[in-house]
């Protein structure tokens, strides 16, 4: 047992750490994490383990199982060192290759690297994929990686060289400054600075204090905090150690949802590893500072993620938010001052204390400093994790990196910050990702969710889609929020069915504007966000269903028509041979008709045409 | 300590950190609300007594059922701004319920003739929370609480069956500001009553709501605190 007693006691085994690994030993490293699992790298694993076990190449090839490399479409993702190789979509198959090729003899198999959609050309490392260029790594850095399930592994590159710093160079109120002056600002939403709330709780009154890590992402979409759980789970405990003791914390819990079975696993077991060296417990490194970690797992309940819901929730009581003031800087967990961070925030502080308050400050825009993980999806061609500087314009992420919308569709609006975001449209597209700007289109930088949507996305029913969401999490206690969205609801499905009054987008502002300010929590004060950013930015869309009764992006079914354009359709019969309802009748080669008596909407018949003879009506 | 702060006009003494709305019940200045009472811990889940507060030059929207009095502090509870986050909640209310006769009253109250929501229900509590939480601060009983979450939460007993702790001492039905709680002789037990939830009294009240003159009222209190006060001699609790 490696217990560490000083920071030299650090210091040595990090040498002997790295002493201990043979330079000439190939490490194939395979994502193990929820996208790469899902994706089968279970079953990459099983077979390499067989395959060196077969051929008896313990001592040349070692197998790491890697956090995510945020490229989660390619998975699952295979690096091999030396070689540096990054490959994509490996399966069980490619196994004897990559360990008799890569890892024994250093070359690079083709056929299962990224390979550029239109110039089909292959790049080796990751770091030359178009996908990865525009990303600054700093929170996500070691995910991908090291074995989340090691600690060594952690301390091999670094770990917890900012928390001996912390305990032996710097006074709690030196670390909190150094936050302050970083500029970080909470990454779970709401964009607090986060050394403000450290100060405001340090110089609370109280001898217990408490410090606890939001894990309980539930934004539809969204998972940079699961993949930072289950990747890099001791940067998050380290960050929490050093806030403990900014603050004056002795006790710490990350509350995770328990949805997330591995990043629970991966923390319990960064917890017990931590302990067993003594980085948690008593009179850590010698420095008589103790802190003791320990999880809550969340029942799964979207309000949960609100601090006051959350911490009421740890209590043993059904979340729902608390009117503030007080504020749990001052009285939080079972009345004590409380400081409660995003476990993105925590995961950032290490690197704060390591490389400097301005090193940091100097990342980002004038209001939003450092970088930030975003949870790019929908219909944008690569979709994955991505960490990019403060400032970096949705162009750059959604076409740089993103690669684009899919399938040559245009794009129509990039859904940000969850459920209670908003909708940003095309003449937005320069602006800088941060909060301030994000507030001032009418989203929110939310946890970091980007939903892209193209034009075949009706914005009406994405703004019934999320009001629904949120109407099913809401937790019920205050009137605008319960009462509000099933209104709101019920407003935007008459609009959607056909059904929509004149003066509806009149009453949905209103309401809208009432819940904006007379929520209690910010879940009901920011849930009106996708109704008031597509009234703002797709009103026409709305007018179109309420007074034509036309969806014009064909999503609302009562609201448009299937037509074959004669002009086009050369009478395939494909159409005809896919329609369930035999709706479709048409001789061969010659024009078809769609029976609109019979039709049911299903689209088959649109998404199959190559002649785009079949038109949204 | 106390503070001076000004409501509408009107410099008011209070204790500093006490709630807004104590002090404008000390003006006389009248700050309608539902989930409101001295003697529970505040709730803050109708927003019915938001008002505008102007601090350190800084205006903004408060509930002042929970938002502590600061010296200097300026308070308005009659502004535009006010009226329309009342309108719609009332209105929000009346579409839950739409036969309360409290509401309708408001509404009258605030000149509200139409309701422009379209989904109607025929839901008699409003979900203020009045009745779960005198039980379990006042009466220092907890039989009821709220259950299910969003658009299904409601008052209820623990899985829906008949309390055990329940004393039947009918400060939940006292409490209830829409009379949605039916006290019933209990045929086993002669001596306790048991709450109904949801049966719904629908007679306006007959002394228009102002509790503190009235003699019903003045009778049920006393009825009630005999139960309770028998109960804590009996069980030997004290109140939290």
């Amino acid at each position: 047992m490696n217990r560490i007693r000083t920071i030299s006691d650090l210091e040595a085994l990090r040498r002997s750490i790295l002493a201990g690994k043979d330079p000439g030993k190939a490490v194939i490293g395979v994502c193990c994490t929820t996208g790469c699992r899902a994706k089968r790298s279970g079953e990459v694993i099983d077979a390499l383990e067989n395959e060196i076990r077969e051929k008896g190449l313990q001592d040349k090839v070692e197998i790491k199982k890697t956090g995510c490399h945020g490229f989660c479409e390619m998975g699952p993702i295979v690096v091999v060192e030396p070689a540096n190789s990054f490959y994509c979509r490996v399966s069980a198959e490619d196994v004897t290759d990559i360990v008799s090729e890569t890892a024994l003899k250093d070359k690079v198999i083709d056929r299962l690297l990224w390979k550029h959609p239109a110039t089909k050309e292959v790049v080796v490392s990751q770091k030359d994929i178009p996908f990865y260029k525009k990303q600054k790594k700093v929170v996500s850095h070691n995910s991908g990686r090291i074995d989340p399930t090691n600690i060594e592994d952690y301390i091999a590159v670094g770990g917890y060289d900012a928390l001996a710093k912390s305990l032996t160079a710097m006074t709690p109120a030196e670390i909190v400054e150094n936050v302050v002056a970083s500029g970080i600002r909470g990454r779970g939403g709401g964009g607090f600075p986060t050394g403000i709330k450290w100060r405001i709780c340090s110089s609370a009154p109280g001898d217990t204090k408490y410090i606890i890590a939001n894990g309980d992402e539930g934004d539809p979409g969204a998972y940079m905090d699961r993949s930072l759980m289950e990747g890099d789970p001791h940067s998050i405990i380290e960050g929490m150690i050093i806030g403990g003791f900014a603050i004056g914390a002795r006790e710490g819990i990350i509350y995770v949802r328990d949805e997330y079975p591995i990043a629970i696993t991966h923390l319990s077991r960064a917890i017990k590893e931590a302990e067993e060296y003594g980085l948690l417990g008593r009179d850590i490194l010698g420095s008589a500072f103790d802190f003791t970690l320990k999880i809550s797992r969340g029942a799964g309940a979207f309000v949960c993620g609100e601090e006051t819901a959350l911490m009421i929730s740890i209590e043993g009581r059904s979340g729902a938010p608390r009117p503030r003031p007080p504020y749990p800087a001052i009285e939080g967990l079972w009345g004590k001052p409380t400081v409660l961070n995003n476990v993105e925030t925590f995961a950032n502080i290490p690197r704060i204390i390591l490389n400097g308050a301005s090193w940091y400050s100097d990342m980002g825009t004038a209001g939003s400093k450092g970088t930030k993980i975003f949870s790019l999806v929908g219909k944008v061609g690569n979709t994955g994790l991505v960490e990019v500087e403060m400032g970096t314009t949705l162009r750059e992420i959604i076409f740089e990196i993103g690669g684009g919308i899919r399938r040559g569709k245009r794009f129509k609006a990039v859904q940000t910050g969850g459920p209670s975001g908003g909708c940003i449209p095309i003449s937005k597209i320069d602006m800088p990702v941060d909060y301030d700007s994000l507030r001032e289109a009418g989203a929110i930088m939310g946890s970091g969710g980007m939903i892209v949507m193209d034009e075949t996305s009706c914005m009406v029913d994405v703004a019934r889609y999320f009001i629904n969401f949120l109407m099913f999490e809401s937790c019920g206690k205050c009137v605008p929020c319960r009462e509000g969205l099933k209104q709101m609801h019920e407003i935007l499905k008459n609009i959607c069915e056909g059904r929509g009054q004149r003066g509806d987008i009149e009453l949905l502002s209103d309401l809208a504007g009432v819940m904006t300010t007379a929520s209690l929590c910010a879940l009901g004060g920011t849930a009106p966000n996708p109704v008031l950013s597509t009234i703002r930015y797709f009103r026409d869309e709305y007018e179109a269903h309420i007074f034509d009764k036309k969806c014009p992006a064909g999503v609302c079914k009562n609201l448009f028509e299937y037509v074959i354009d004669e002009e086009r359709c050369n009478g395939c019969t494909l159409c005809r041979l896919r329609c369930p309802q035999e709706a479709i009748s048409g001789e061969k080669k010659k024009p078809h008709v769609i029976d609109r008596e019979r039709c049911i909407k299903c689209g088959i018949c649109y998404s199959i045409c190559k002649r785009e003879a079949i038109r949204v009506k | 300590m106390k503070v001076a702060i000004i409501i509408d006009g009107q410099r008011v003494q209070i204790d500093r950190g006490a709630p807004i709305i104590d002090a404008a019940r000390k003006a006389g200045i009248f700050i309608p609300t539902l989930c409101y009472h001295e003697a529970l811990k505040s709730y803050g889940s109708c927003r019915l007594c938001m008002v505008e507060v102007i601090q350190n030059r800084q205006s903004r929207l408060v509930t002042s059922c929970n938002f502590p009095a600061e010296g200097g502090m300026e308070v308005f509870t009659d502004t535009p701004r006010v009226r329309k986050i009342r309108r719609v909640i009332v209105e929000l209310l009346l579409a839950r319920c739409p036969d309360v006769p409290l509401l309708q009253t408001m509404a009258v109250q605030m000149g509200i003739d139409f309701n422009r929501f379209r989904k109607k229900e025929g839901k008699e509590c409003i979900l203020c929370g009045l009745c779960v939480r005198f039980c379990e601060e006042v009466v220092g009983v907890g039989a009821i609480g709220l259950a299910n979450r969003g658009t299904e939460r409601e008052v209820a007993t623990p899985f829906k069956v008949a309390s055990d702790v329940c004393i039947g001492c009918g400060s939940c039905t006292y409490i209830c500001p829409t009379g949605c709680i039916e006290m019933v002789p209990d045929e086993e037990t002669p001596k306790l009553r048991r709450m109904n939830m949801g049966k719904l009294s629908l007679s306006p009240c007959p002394n228009n709501y102002q509790c503190e003159t009235c003699p019903i009222e003045q009778e049920f209190i006393q009825d009630i605190k005999q139960v309770v006060a028998d109960f804590r001699s009996k069980h030997k609790r004290t109140p939290f």
